[in-house]
């Protein structure tokens, strides 16, 4: 007979309606063998138990469904961000509000860095906040002239860099036309690279020098230690090359002992063909174990919308910018979806723009009279605009989606302002629509380009506050106790998890976020302040205080 | 003369052809050096008769060409062209079906070593007017087509006489000064897509008969308005599709002119070079 461990706790929400609410719970094997008051689950028999979590409370594990690894990467560079950041050791960085603030901080890492050649990288800058100020290689040549300097922005999308960078990437000349790379009055670039295309040739020469979409063995580490923090005990991915020996090092590394998550990465549909990329994936399916849950499918159908790349459908971009680009080309996606239904594997699709949405439901409908699937659960990942009609389709098809409600909260502001205009904006990243036309729905980060943390995530859809403090779409809001559900069983539905995970629920993996504070009492206005103390993953006890 | 390598971006929408007139161009080589730069190794992307050995991320084909895949990676895969010894003649990259030309030709003008040579869409006789209106890649679509240099017009074979031509008429209005080859089963000669052919002594003529197409060497006055020149040569009425030479400018400087379709570049020159322009147009008449 195994060991069998009962927790007291202040209280378990369970997410289960036939018990919501505990006062213990008994874990064997790394599982949940019962859940009640202690003398219901001493009829287990022989037990110990274990007073850790008495003055805590227990929610299930949380589950964020669309995250990349890098962000533990990342951590590596400078924190540039506008808002107050926690690492992955637990040392929050206060936001830098203004760049000369940015300049300071940049400088105060330059001056540790003895290699007079190393590069000096810096992410998550947005001048957004900062009444949109350009940044320019002169700003950060006060920062060093002769070490190359680069700073990723917060939505990946656009790089600062100095000018020795510029000339060490070749860009230090005159006659460059590229709709990417402004131009100074002296004809050389200013040192702002918008669009990925712009930033690699230089990228390699400021430090950024992997693929963004992955992250190394450390970077591997660091996130699981950024999920613990955040209460997240199961985590995606969100499109990886899972390269032969990327998805070697992370097997090794999500085998570790110590290591706290449940791993769900995605393999990006990009470079290879449908058929190609359904065999690979059928592939690794069987290489999953418990921790490393390979065997899924991330597309990519456009591009996003404060970059204007997403595929509006009219009347287009507030501002008159022409329409985004397609990614990938619906005949493309119409023979994944085929393939991937008959293989059994599940696809994600990225879409911001409503036009993608449409698309992928247009292409989808027809791949799933072909192929009858039941329950693919296929989800649209940010699915930013979709409106109601869009939504009932969804739900039709059986899709489940996975809003951006981050999003909502960083960059609401701009999209009423400039992108989308007000009514669009109000309708972005519509939860109450996507409960009440029966989409099953989870909300996210997408970290690193917005914090890991579903409780933060879940106050976003709850409160819909933008930046600057404005409520932006009333009619969209969610209760709390929808919101918790979308960040532990709605986000394990559309991963087909919610078996294993996302409930405190006899059978179930012991994973549970442990909270100082009960999210369900503190106010829907305070739920980002939620203090979490740590995980249970598996029945493995992960404090943050000591990782 | 600078030793950048020239590339011609392949582009048009799925199922134009790009994949079969590559596989075209590689057969037909003659000696030259190719690499190819795909969006993605399909099993279709290099017909296996050419090809001699396959690694990772590089397909050698015979004659010393290779190709090599770029999925999300433009520049890496750039890069890596640029670091083959021997290096090659002449790197064509065939875009994905959804991307937009321009973008690449953007991307690749950023790195030094290279030197774009010009922009080719395939359009699919058949479909290519529906697909500039479908419902997702109407824009996506015209947009490839008015990046284009030169206009292939494939598979004329499979549409009638009178709406070729109403589709020739068509593309002209969505390309003014577009030059347009006519092509069935992604046939074109290599000269027309590639510079690196046309000034080739040993290139074959053998070619020439499906297309209809001959190269005329002209002698330019010398001196002369180089710029004006080229930009002659480049116009409708000229009707080249490619050219190039070299011209005595008035200061004297000896410049090397070179043309695709409606695209010119004028460069300077070493001084030895005689004056002369190998024009390749449809055969009059």
């Amino acid at each position: 007979m195994t060991d069998t461990t009962i927790y007291s706790a202040r209280k378990i929400i369970t997410m289960n309606p036939s018990r919501p609410t505990a006062s213990h719970v008994a874990v064997r094997d790394g599982r949940i063998l019962a859940v009640g008051d202690l003398a219901e689950l001493e009829t287990w028999g022989a037990c110990t138990l274990d007073e850790t979590f008495a003055d805590k409370v227990l929610m299930p594990g949380l589950v964020e469904g669309h995250a990349h690894a890098m962000e533990g990467t990342l951590w590596r560079n400078v924190y540039c961000g506008f808002f107050d950041r926690a690492d992955p050791d637990g040392k929050t960085w206060a936001g830098s509000k203004t760049i000369e603030i940015v300049l300071e901080r940049l400088k105060e890492a330059e001056v540790k860095i003895s290699d007079p050649d190393t590069p000096l990288s810096g992410w998550s800058l947005d001048p957004i906040y900062m009444g949109n100020v350009r940044v320019t290689r002169a700003d950060l040549d006060k920062v060093s002239a002769t070490r190359p300097i680069g700073v990723l922005h917060a939505s990946g999308h656009i790089m600062n860099v100095n000018t020795k960078a510029l000339e060490l990437g070749g860009y230090l000349k005159t006659g460059i036309n590229h709709p990417g790379i402004p131009l100074g009055a002296d004809g050389l670039p200013t040192g702002e690279l918008f669009s990925p295309e712009a930033m690699t040739p230089i990228a390699v020469h400021v430090g950024f020098d992997r693929s963004l979409t992955d992250a190394d063995e450390q970077g591997l580490r660091d996130f699981g230690k950024l999920c613990v923090r955040a209460g997240v005990t199961t985590v995606t991915d969100l499109a990886a090359r899972l390269e032969p020996d990327g998805v070697d090092a992370m097997l090794r590394v999500t085998g570790e002992a110590a290591f706290p998550a449940r791993v769900v990465p995605l393999q990006f549909f990009m470079g290879a063909t449908a058929k190609e990329t359904v065999d690979k994936v059928v592939g690794l399916k069987k290489r999953a174990t418990d921790r490393l849950r390979l065997g899924r499918i991330k597309a990519v159908a456009d591009g996003s919308i404060q970059g204007f790349s997403a595929r509006m459908r009219w009347p287009g971009y507030h501002n008159g910018a022409p329409n985004g680009l397609w990614y990938t080309a619906p005949e493309q996606l119409a023979e994944l979806y085929r393939l991937a239904l008959a293989a059994d594997i599940q696809v994600h699709t990225h879409t911001n723009g409503d036009e993608a949405t449409e698309m992928v439901l247009d292409t989808l409908e027809p791949a799933l009279k072909d192929v009858p699937s039941p329950d693919h659960r296929f989800t649209l990942q940010h699915c930013q605009l979709a409106d109601a009609a869009q939504f009932r389709r969804m739900n039709k098809l059986g899709m489940c989606v996975n809003l951006f409600a981050n999003h909502h909260f960083y960059w609401g502001d701009e999209h009423y302002r400039l992108t989308v205009g007000p009514d669009r904006a109000l309708r972005m990243n519509a939860c109450r629509t996507a409960l009440d036309t029966g989409v099953p729905m989870a909300v996210h980060s997408d970290a690193p380009i917005t914090p890991l943390g579903p409780l933060f995530t879940a106050w976003c859809a709850v409160n819909r506050l933008t930046a600057s403090g404005r409520t932006q779409g009333e009619h969209e809001k969610i209760a709390v106790d929808e919101a918790l559900y979308a960040v532990t069983i709605g986000a394990a539905y559309t991963l087909h998890m919610d078996d294993e995970v996302g409930s405190i629920e006899v059978g179930k993996k012991a994973d549970f976020a442990v909270l100082k504070d009960d999210p369900t009492k503190i106010g829907a206005e305070k739920l980002k302040d939620v203090r979490v103390w740590g995980t249970v993953q598996g029945g493995r006890i992960f404090s943050a205080a000591e990782l | 003369m600078t030793a950048s390598l020239p590339v011609t971006v392949i582009g048009g929408y799925l199922g134009s052809g790009k994949t079969t007139m590559m596989n075209h161009l590689l057969r037909h080589a003659d000696g030259l050096r190719l690499a190819v730069l795909v969006n993605e190794f399909g099993e279709l992307a290099i017909d296996e008769d050419l090809i001699e050995a396959e690694d990772d991320d590089i397909i050698s084909i015979a004659g010393g060409c290779v190709c090599c895949s770029f999925g999300s990676d433009l520049t890496s895969a750039l890069l890596k062209i640029a670091s083959l010894d021997p290096p090659p003649d002449h790197l064509l990259i065939e875009s994905s079906g959804v991307a937009i030309p321009s973008a690449i030709v953007g991307s690749v003008s950023l790195l030094d070593g290279f030197r774009v040579d010009g922009i080719v869409i395939l359009a699919d006789a058949e479909t290519v007017r529906a697909n500039a209106v479908s419902k997702y890649m109407s824009d996506t679509v015209l947009r490839q087509l008015s990046d284009a240099n030169i206009i292939v017009l494939n598979k004329t074979d499979l549409v009638t006489a009178s709406y070729l031509s109403e589709t020739l008429g068509w593309l002209k209005q969505h390309n003014p000064g577009v030059r347009i080859i006519e092509a069935q089963q992604g046939i074109v000669s290599p000269q027309a897509v590639l510079d690196s052919f046309l000034v080739k002594p040993a290139m074959s003529e053998h070619h020439h008969h499906t297309q209809n197409l001959e190269t005329v060497t002209m002698i330019p006055e010398n001196p002369v308005d180089v710029e004006a020149l080229a930009q002659e040569l480049a116009g409708e009425a000229a009707g080249l599709i490619r050219a190039k030479g070299f011209a005595t400018s008035q200061s004297g400087q000896k410049m090397l002119i070179q043309i695709v379709g409606n695209r010119w570049q004028i460069s300077d020159a070493a001084d030895d070079m005689d004056d002369g322009i190998v024009c390749l147009k449809y055969r009059s008449g």
